[in-house]
């Protein structure tokens, strides 16, 4: 009688697998979009330092697009607007693209303030010693920047790994979405939503933490 | 490309879509305005309570800072339902927004108030004000100017997180597109005009915050 | 009447105050003048319970200050405190910083507040700045719209915590002269000050503070004329 019960209304270890692989999409997905993200956006901000009246007048605002429309709006655009440029592109591929641009506008100021960061004077200083543009960059501005911005950037990376729930919307099943699907199946909200939160605030919270002391340390 | 764009019926349905804009607008500052009352709770809470108090504080703000939004929405959602606690829509996204919204600016405000000199409470207080007159007047307005930046971006941030009611049948702005574009199936050109109606309310936020600014703080 | 008896303060392992006994007679303008670090200062947080005390009692017009049953904020309007950093509220125009406690604290309406702020200010001699921000004021300034702002309380004492020490040396004297002014119109006053000069010509009685005691309290005549203790004789012939 009871296992019966069990085996209508239960939780059961399969589910556990099914959120397991759900949370490594969660994972892949963010990691993907974080990573080629930032490289674009660290691009992107050092167009908006050199680029000066012509960055601020052509890159920004588009970046600042992304930043002033939901992501959810975004996805549901580019989702739809791929097949009629003729691109088909399966919800994974199509979340990935939207989660690179729009954290690679959200990276790109991040990366513009680590630049502005570092005193003109101490980059006079590096060039008068007859380092190159490209060694001063190398070696006096990115290790100094990325010093100063490290925090934000955790902070941006952190955002997007919670906001990648949203790529749900187009049907591909992460953390989120694979709850909600379970949810629906065991009627177990509550326990299956307590295992999805913990999951992101295992996974955030630590870092966040980190981050947190390291600007703390650095700015002493 | 043998794609024909229809804007027709998109501009048919605008004025309904500005309609739902306002009840973006609306959900948004309502929740801004709780999450702030709740915010400075917080972080006076986590600052100078007892360890219950502190404890509630932080869970409080921690779950708010590193679960994902959506994650927030839907534990008012399903997650209250299981206690047979069942918000409406507009209930759920206001209370998972002013959740989050707290969560954020309790940080914000705890930064402020430690960055305000001690002597300001000595000086309120050797005037015989109360400690919350001296809260009040003297403390929370000089941390309000100090936030007000972190906050207009808490309230951007607020706009864009309403977006996520329709996932939960909300009908504010993103939720009244999906209606509308479900019933004619020109998704791209329904989604695109909420896109700029969007931008709009964001850019009428920054630009309305600044003019607020100029009028506030004259010192 | 303000009298201190047997008052002892640590903080933590440190032993500031060890057995304080004063009494401050109405119409007296009493200087504490002593090393840093003495104590000074926090003989006069204790006196208004801007700090707790650990024991010994402290009765101003015979109330206890540190009782528990004492109203603590009706018994601060009757001690005004200017402090070393002139703690000006920054979102406040000069005009307001003087009219929010009296409207606030005393319940005075708007109207009734700002004239006797506007009156107090003129009286420290900033009757031309009502509506500028403590940001466009100098420190000497700033200082003396603290002393009017603790003057719109009509306090019956004044306490003065090293009012100057934090000033450029060319705004001492604005200070001073508005200091030196209510004492001229018989405030009763209880000054911790560096300034020697101050403390001779203006008060009525000098005490030296020393290893949180006082090791000395008479008429500034004899304090700085011909000193009983030999630590005070020692401190004199430092600052001097």
């Amino acid at each position: 009688m009871e296992s019966s019960l069990n085996f209508f209304t239960g939780f059961k270890v399969l589910d556990l697998l099914f959120l397991g692989e759900a949370a490594a999409r969660t994972l892949l997905i963010s990691g993907i979009s974080i990573a080629s993200g930032t490289v674009l956006g660290v691009l992107f901000g050092w167009l908006l330092y050199e680029g000066r009246i012509f960055g601020s007048l052509t890159l920004a605002p588009v970046l600042d697009v992304f930043r002033s429309v939901p992501l959810i709006i975004q996805l549901v655009l580019f989702y739809n607007f791929a097949p009629i440029i003729g691109l088909s592109l399966d919800p994974f591929a199509c979340g990935a693209a939207v989660l690179t641009i729009y954290t690679a506008a959200l990276v790109a100021n991040v990366a513009r303030g680590g630049i502005e960061a570092v005193a003109m004077p101490l980059r006079r200083a590096s060039r008068s010693l007859g380092m190159t543009y490209w060694q001063d960059m190398m070696y006096v501005v990115a290790p100094i920047g990325m010093r100063t911005v490290f925090p934000a950037w955790v902070g941006v990376a952190l955002g997007v790994m919670k906001d990648s729930a949203l790529v749900s919307v187009l049907g591909y099943i992460e953390l989120l979405k694979a709850s909600q699907i379970l949810i629906t199946r065991t009627q177990e909200p509550f326990l299956i939503l307590a295992v999805a939160g913990a999951f992101y605030f295992a996974l955030s919270f630590p870092v966040a933490r980190f981050a947190d002391r390291l600007e703390q340390r650095w700015s002493q | 490309m043998d794609y024909n764009f229809h804007w027709r019926p998109v501009f048919r349905d605008l004025p309904d879509l500005v309609e739902a804009g306002f009840v973006t607008l609306q959900v948004a500052v309502l929740s801004m305005l709780i999450g702030m009352a709740c915010g400075i709770v917080l972080a006076i809470m986590r600052m100078h309570g007892s360890a219950p108090l502190r404890w509630v504080a932080v869970s409080w703000i921690e779950l708010a800072r590193n679960t994902p939004a959506l994650f927030q929405l839907f534990f008012f959602g399903f997650g209250l339902g299981a206690f047979g606690l069942h918000l409406s829509p507009f209930l759920i996204v206001l209370c998972g927004l002013t959740f989050n919204n707290a969560g954020y600016l309790a940080e914000n405000f705890r930064g402020g108030f430690q960055a305000i000199p001690e002597t300001q409470m000595r000086a309120a207080r050797s005037l015989g004000m109360t400690a919350a007159q001296a809260y009040i007047r003297i403390i929370i307005p000089q941390v309000l100017r100090l936030v007000y930046h972190p906050m207009t971006n808490q309230m951007v941030w607020a706009v864009l997180m309403s977006s996520l009611g329709m996932l939960v049948g909300f009908r504010e702005l993103s939720g009244e597109t999906q209606f509308f574009a479900s019933r004619t199936f020109r998704i791209f050109e329904y989604f695109a005009v909420t896109a700029v109606i969007y931008y709009v309310i964001v850019k009428f936020i920054l630009g309305s915050s600044r003019l607020l600014a100029f009028r506030l703080f004259r010192y | 009447m303000i009298e201190v008896s047997e008052l002892h303060k640590r903080f933590k392992d440190l032993h500031v105050l060890k057995g304080i006994n004063l009494v401050v007679e109405k119409g007296v303008v009493l200087s504490i003048v002593g090393a840093s670090g003495s104590g000074k200062s926090t003989l006069l947080y204790c006196i208004n319970a801007l700090e707790a005390i650990d024991s010994g009692t402290i009765t101003v017009d015979g109330e206890d200050v540190h009782a528990k049953g004492t109203d603590i904020n009706r018994l601060r309007r009757k001690l005004g405190m200017v402090f070393q950093q002139w703690n000006s509220f920054p979102h406040l125009t000069a005009l307001e910083n003087v009219a929010l406690s009296p409207r606030i604290v005393r319940k005075l309406s708007r109207a009734e507040s700002r004239d006797i702020a506007a009156k107090q200010l003129e009286h420290v001699g900033l009757g031309d700045k009502l509506n500028s921000y403590p940001s466009a004021l100098s420190g000497g300034q700033q200082q003396r719209l603290a002393i009017a702002r603790a003057l719109a309380m009509e306090p019956s004492y004044m306490l003065f915590d090293e009012a100057t020490s934090a000033l450029d040396p060319e705004l001492v004297g604005e200070v001073l002269d508005t200091m030196r002014l209510l004492a001229e119109e018989g405030m009763t006053m209880i000054c911790v000050t560096h300034e020697m000069g101050f403390a001779r010509d203006v008060s009525d009685r000098v005490a030296y503070v020393h290893d949180g005691t006082i090791e000395e309290i008479g008429p500034p005549e004899q304090i700085f004329g011909d000193p009983q203790s030999d630590n005070t004789r020692r401190f004199l012939a430092k600052v001097r």
